[in-house]
């Protein structure tokens, strides 16, 4: 993760993003410290990436990469506004003895926002941020099967805001924000998707973090999809991540999964 | 044929259904493939691999269909550009030079494939590069350090495609006969006239001096003063029978309403020429009355351009006959641009002259009371072209009457 030290809207590259809607600094801060201290309190170990003056998203750290074993995909962003976050998270992850692999420019590719494991199959999303190109070079790098799917709806930019595994098995995602043939991947990938209506994904009910059976995810979590998952076994954990959302952000965005 | 590129498609393009997808795409946008190649990966992980040939029905659908392809990871396999030599003197082409055709030509250059102008038989292809664009030029009309295109690699010539429609106009024609039904062929010849004027192409009539011995010299006038002819290129011959023939009533001394030879009618050719020498020109004679009827008084009435180009055995010649064959050669090229349909009656030299000059769009109707000369401007690689072996007095007869004159 990444203190949001430098955290604020400065640029609109998404829909969510408006410049007139500004951050609450201190509140930013509340609302990330108690993500971090629920993390912790669910046993999870926490790194933490330094955060540095001028690239206020670097806070979503998802975006940064994709982290496979001892190797670290590092992302190529579509827009300059984040591709300084490049050297800064290329120059973490070395200093901790990750083998960094770059891809080509032209080849965009943003981390974990647009790549997560169904079992042994990565899923790709692509066309507002990653490119499908991409999708050849990550299998050869990762040696497994991957999936690009293109996202069709610009409020669910990144796949990780349509899409969330929980197991190797079942899912959640908004089956809108995928054109036909996306959806028809993941129905025939996922076994057991669980799809969440509109007003669910605009308050980024699939951007949540998966840890054992608890689920974190940002408030607002509609009552029949509450019921749903804890039918399914799953403890559901809400945290106020406000301030995030008004960068098209929520908890899975905040965090990178290193192992 | 339509333009088309090839594009690769790789990776899990089966599980992910990127290659359903992007042939969807493709008919989705009007456009059509072929597929040249597919690998499919042997295990779960392994890339599969697809060369597809894409075409559409324009260069700009084309470029929609590619943009869209590689916005789901197809990459284009572009052909490489031409090869280009500056050439070392004027009127000389670099010695690797590429030779056209008068078919549809593209050259690929700077990544695009670009068509080539003016495009002609036997002739270079020169590159402005500020503009980027090819222009088929005559090998006399190169000049020191232009760009020219050399070998074949990244040229591609586009075959005229077989009509679907039963025609008159047919690819590869089959061969000339004399025994042919003439109306049928008059009646097609006088339907391309119609569509020629319809689609705002011009119209070319190609004359031998036999035109007017036969005494069809009245019916081409009048398919000129009604605006059936856009062009007309012929040589002294033509011009000098007919003006002696609006002088005095005869071609070569024979009286051309009775058909016997005049009293002291041998020399008639030599006064018509004789005559417009001393006014000036046709359009002079024309103007000052001189010259009140026939095909040339037609032409300047009806303000028709006409080329005379002269050759080594005319007497005279008329002020109006272009005596150096290069400058005549450019003059026809710059007349023949806008052309869809020519029509070449009773001429060998001017007609392959002309023949060379066209591209192979151009349908071409060669008219020939001798099945040889027919057969032999048909060779000529005029590709859309019929033979109708003919007087050309009578087939100029049948023709007014198809046209309703």
């Amino acid at each position: 993760m990444c203190r949001p030290t430098h955290y604020t809207i400065a640029y609109e590259i998404n829909p969510w993003m408006r410049l007139t809607r500004q951050t609450v600094q201190r509140r930013a801060a509340q609302q990330w410290a108690q993500l971090h201290r629920l993390l912790t309190r669910l046993g999870s170990s926490v790194r933490l990436l330094r955060p540095v003056a001028g690239w206020p998203d670097l806070v979503f750290t998802a975006n940064a990469g994709l982290v496979a074993g001892g190797t670290f995909i590092r992302s190529n962003f579509r827009y300059p506004e984040r591709q300084g976050e490049e050297p800064v998270v290329e120059r973490h992850f070395r200093a901790r003895g990750y083998r960094v692999v770059t891809l080509p420019r032209g080849c965009n590719f943003e981390g974990e926002g647009d790549s997560l494991w169904i079992g042994s199959t990565l899923l790709l999303g692509f066309r507002f941020r990653s490119d499908a190109a991409t999708h050849e070079r990550l299998s050869r790098v990762l040696e497994r099967e991957v999936l690009p799917v293109e996202l069709v709806d610009k409020r669910f930019y990144h796949l990780d805001t349509c899409f969330c595994p929980l197991s190797t098995t079942s899912a959640l995602w908004h089956p809108k924000a995928f054109d036909r043939y996306g959806r028809k991947v993941i129905e025939r990938t996922v076994a057991e998707p669980i799809a969440v209506t509109g007003l669910d994904a605009r308050r980024f009910c699939c951007n949540t973090i998966v840890v054992g059976r608890h689920l974190v995810m940002p408030r607002g979590v509609s009552r029949p999809l509450r019921h749903r998952l804890a039918d399914g076994g799953w403890v559901i954990h809400e945290v106020d991540l406000s301030e995030f959302l008004k960068a098209g952000g929520a908890a899975k965005c905040l965090v990178l999964r290193l192992a | 044929m339509m333009p088309s590129e090839i594009v690769r498609v790789s990776g899990h393009i089966i599980d992910s259904l990127i290659l359903p997808k992007v042939l969807d795409e493709i008919m989705d946008l009007d456009g059509t493939f072929e597929i040249l190649q597919l690998s499919i990966g042997k295990r779960k992980a392994d890339p599969s691999t697809a060369r597809l040939k894409v075409s559409a029905r324009s260069q700009p659908a084309l470029q929609t269909i590619l943009k869209r392809l590689v916005r789901l990871g197809a990459t284009p396999e572009f052909a490489p550009d031409v090869q280009l030599a500056r050439a070392r003197k004027d009127g000389v082409l670099p010695s690797t030079f590429y030779s056209t055709t008068n078919l549809p030509t593209f050259i690929r250059y700077r990544g695009r494939w670009r068509a080539v102008e003016r495009i002609e038989m036997d002739c270079g292809i020169v590159v402005d590069p500020s503009r980027s664009r090819a222009i088929c030029t005559p090998m006399i009309h190169v000049k020191r350090a232009d760009l020219v295109v050399c070998g074949s690699s990244g040229v591609r010539v586009v075959p005229l495609e077989r009509s679907r429609r039963r025609e008159v106009f047919q690819f590869m024609h089959s061969p000339v006969s004399p025994e042919k039904p003439k109306a049928q062929l008059i009646a097609g010849v006088a339907q391309a006239m119609r569509e020629m004027k319809r689609a705002r192409r011009k119209i070319l009539v190609v004359a031998g001096p036999a035109l007017i011995h036969t005494g069809g010299g009245a019916f081409l006038e009048r398919l000129i003063r009604a605006g059936w002819v856009d062009v007309l290129f012929a040589g002294n011959g033509l011009a000098t029978h007919d003006i002696e023939s609006a002088l005095f009533g005869t071609a070569l001394g024979v009286d051309l309403s009775r058909g016997t030879q005049t009293r002291d009618g041998h020399d008639h050719h030599m006064r018509a020429i004789n005559t417009i020498r001393d006014c000036g020109g046709i359009r002079q004679a024309v103007r000052r009355r001189t010259v009140t009827k026939g095909v040339m008084h037609a032409c300047v009435a009806h303000r028709v351009p006409y080329v005379l180009a002269g050759s080594i055995r005319d007497d005279g010649p008329l002020p109006d006959v272009l005596t150096d064959a290069l400058i005549a050669q450019d003059v026809m090229r710059q007349q023949v641009r806008g052309v869809g349909l020519a029509l070449m009656i009773a001429s060998t030299l001017h007609a392959i002259a002309t023949g060379n000059l066209l591209p192979a769009t151009v349908k071409t109707v060669c008219v020939d009371i001798n099945p040889a000369v027919v057969t032999k401007l048909s060779d000529r690689g005029t590709f859309q072209g019929i033979g109708i072996v003919s007087d050309a007095a009578s087939f100029l007869r049948e023709l007014c009457a198809a046209l309703r004159l």
